[in-house]
């Protein structure tokens, strides 16, 4: 037994135009102070005029952000009351205000223990809308929530099924200026989020269509988006992807890349998309060397040399790293800058958050603590995974 | 032939062989909290039956069966069926997903769950490990 979740989803050239439809009294944006200075706060507020909501901002999430900055506007929404939260920004703000949600909803829920096991019982006084400015994290269509404990700089993967938007506004004009570098990193996020579902122990019927096309979407299109920022075909193309590759993993769950991406972020700073992308070459490789993988199933759809899955797994990895060198991304931990001595002095601390993250445990070849530790120094020196 | 679960003899085998596992120790180094597993009623049990596992940073310092449900106060109780159970020990049923879809029901501190899923995970390896009989 399991499920599909998925919100609605308004996409193409006006879709924030949606929001003229929605009847509530009260919304409350959520996103960060860039956004505001972009004009995008303003576009939504323009679309909600007809509505005649009153509109409350809480425009200071940060990115990565913590369980602090989630209580502290979920505080906030209990004072202005919404019936309509709308996360307007990147996985980062869509991420917090599903945690203020729960949060608002629930005030005496710890953030720290959002899961997927309790049923929360959300929807009674909001629902969520969620309007991504990245094309790549697909949290407009998971029920995914990465909150940051700062303290222990630690990437804490929660969620729970119920935390799933209700509508997902893809509207391309808000990704037309995304810059070059969050273009690619987010980017790279969603093939990681298209394979890793595809190849998760949770994988399924229902998401493998999802995962194969969103793979094919970022392989066509991000090069484009890199090379030209204007080429909103390819960008449309990228958005659809994401929220693609976010209904693929979100109900299959991502996988080891995602579990080490995540100790990566939350212990040495690099932004998600980067980290994770950068480990999925090394966690494909590792997990090829078991049985019951689907790498020829990919590589094939994707026109790649497949004779069985161990050629199969290694033209996949050579196509990802082709990708990803021809982006200008980091294909080793010291080519993301990361300099030896605070790998080593950090090494211990990576693989004790690797190995609880919720992600790690889904891949099909679970690392214990020995293998992990080699996974981090293959990526430190970009050693072909040969264990 | 099996041990039979549950029993006071398979919950005491479970504490060993959690005794033994290095990967256990590992995985659940951080781990701090009691737990009842509760199998709902089945057969001729018209009552709950309830196993005790005292489990902390990787070992298991005490396990037996429940005669009296109040004699400890567990930070964890996970409960369901018989054959549910007998689904997850015999991994036709993922413990995640058993957990996450009801089938499995978990409560206590979910901050400790969420931060230690390899320690449950590596729970319910154990009872897998188990030559186990069933009395369904």
């Amino acid at each position: 037994m399991w499920f599909f979740s998925s919100p609605a989803i308004v996409f193409g050239d006006g879709a924030l135009g949606n929001l003229e439809t929605i009847k509530g009294q009260r919304a409350c944006i959520v996103t960060d102070a860039n956004l505001v200075k972009l004009g995008y706060v303003e576009r939504v507020k323009t679309a909600l005029a007809s509505t005649g909501m009153q509109i409350s901002v809480i425009d200071d999430v940060e990115p990565d952000p913590s369980l602090e900055t989630v209580k502290a506007g979920a505080a906030r929404m209990l004072e202005t009351n919404p019936d309509w939260i709308i996360a307007l920004g990147g996985g980062s703000v869509m991420d917090a205000a599903k945690g203020m949600w729960i949060l608002y909803e629930h005030p005496d829920i710890d953030p720290e223990a959002i899961n997927p096991i309790d049923l929360i019982g959300l929807r009674v006084k909001a629902r969520l809308i969620a309007i991504p400015t990245t094309a790549g994290t697909g949290s407009e269509t998971t029920w995914a929530i990465v909150l940051t404990n700062h303290a222990e700089q630690r990437k804490l993967g929660l969620g729970n099924r119920e935390a799933v938007p209700d509508i997902a506004i893809l509207d391309p004009e808000f990704i037309r200026n995304l810059p070059g570098k969050v273009t690619t990193e987010t980017g790279l996020d969603a093939l990681t989020h298209a394979i890793e579902g595809y190849t998760s122990s949770y994988a399924n019927d229902f998401c493998d269509g999802l995962c194969l096309q969103a793979a094919k979407l970022v392989f066509d299109y991000l090069p484009r988006c890199y090379h030209d920022g204007q080429d909103m075909e390819a960008r449309t193309h990228m958005q659809n992807a994401a929220a693609i590759a976010g209904l693929g993993f979100g109900n299959s769950m991502a996988a080891l890349a995602h579990g080490m991406g995540h100790a990566l972020g939350g212990a040495l700073h690099i932004p998600h998309g980067c980290a994770v992308s950068l480990f999925l070459p090394y966690s494909i490789e590792y997990c090829a060397h078991v049985e019951g993988t689907r790498y020829a199933s990919i590589a094939r759809f994707l026109s790649l040399p497949a004779e069985n899955e161990q050629a199969a797994a290694a033209s996949l990895v050579e196509a990802i790293r082709k990708l990803e060198r021809k982006i200008g991304q980091p294909l080793t931990l010291a080519e993301a800058g990361i300099d030896r001595v605070s790998f080593e002095r950090e090494l211990d601390h990576l693989i004790s958050n690797a190995m609880n993250d919720t992600q790690t445990i889904m891949a099909l070849r679970v690392p214990e603590e020995d293998d992990l530790r080699r996974l981090f120094i293959y990526a430190f020196d970009g050693k072909k995974v040969d264990f | 032939m099996g041990t039979l679960f549950p029993s006071d003899e398979w919950v005491k085998m479970m504490m060993e062989d959690l005794n033994k596992s290095d990967t256990y120790l590992e995985a659940a180094k951080n781990w701090e909290g009691d737990f009842y597993f509760i199998i709902d009623p089945f057969g001729k049990h018209d009552k709950p039956t309830m196993l005790y596992m005292d489990l902390l940073h990787g070992k298991c310092r005490e396990a037996f069966y429940v005669i009296d449900p109040d004699v400890r106060k567990p930070v964890f109780r996970l409960s369901g069926t018989i054959e549910n159970w007998k689904k997850v020990m015999t991994k036709q049923m993922d413990p995640m997903q058993a957990m996450m879809t009801g089938k499995l029901k978990l409560q206590g501190n979910m901050a400790m769950v969420m931060k230690n899923v390899r320690a449950a995970k590596e729970l319910v390896e154990s009872c897998t490990r188990i030559d186990t009989e069933f009395p369904v």
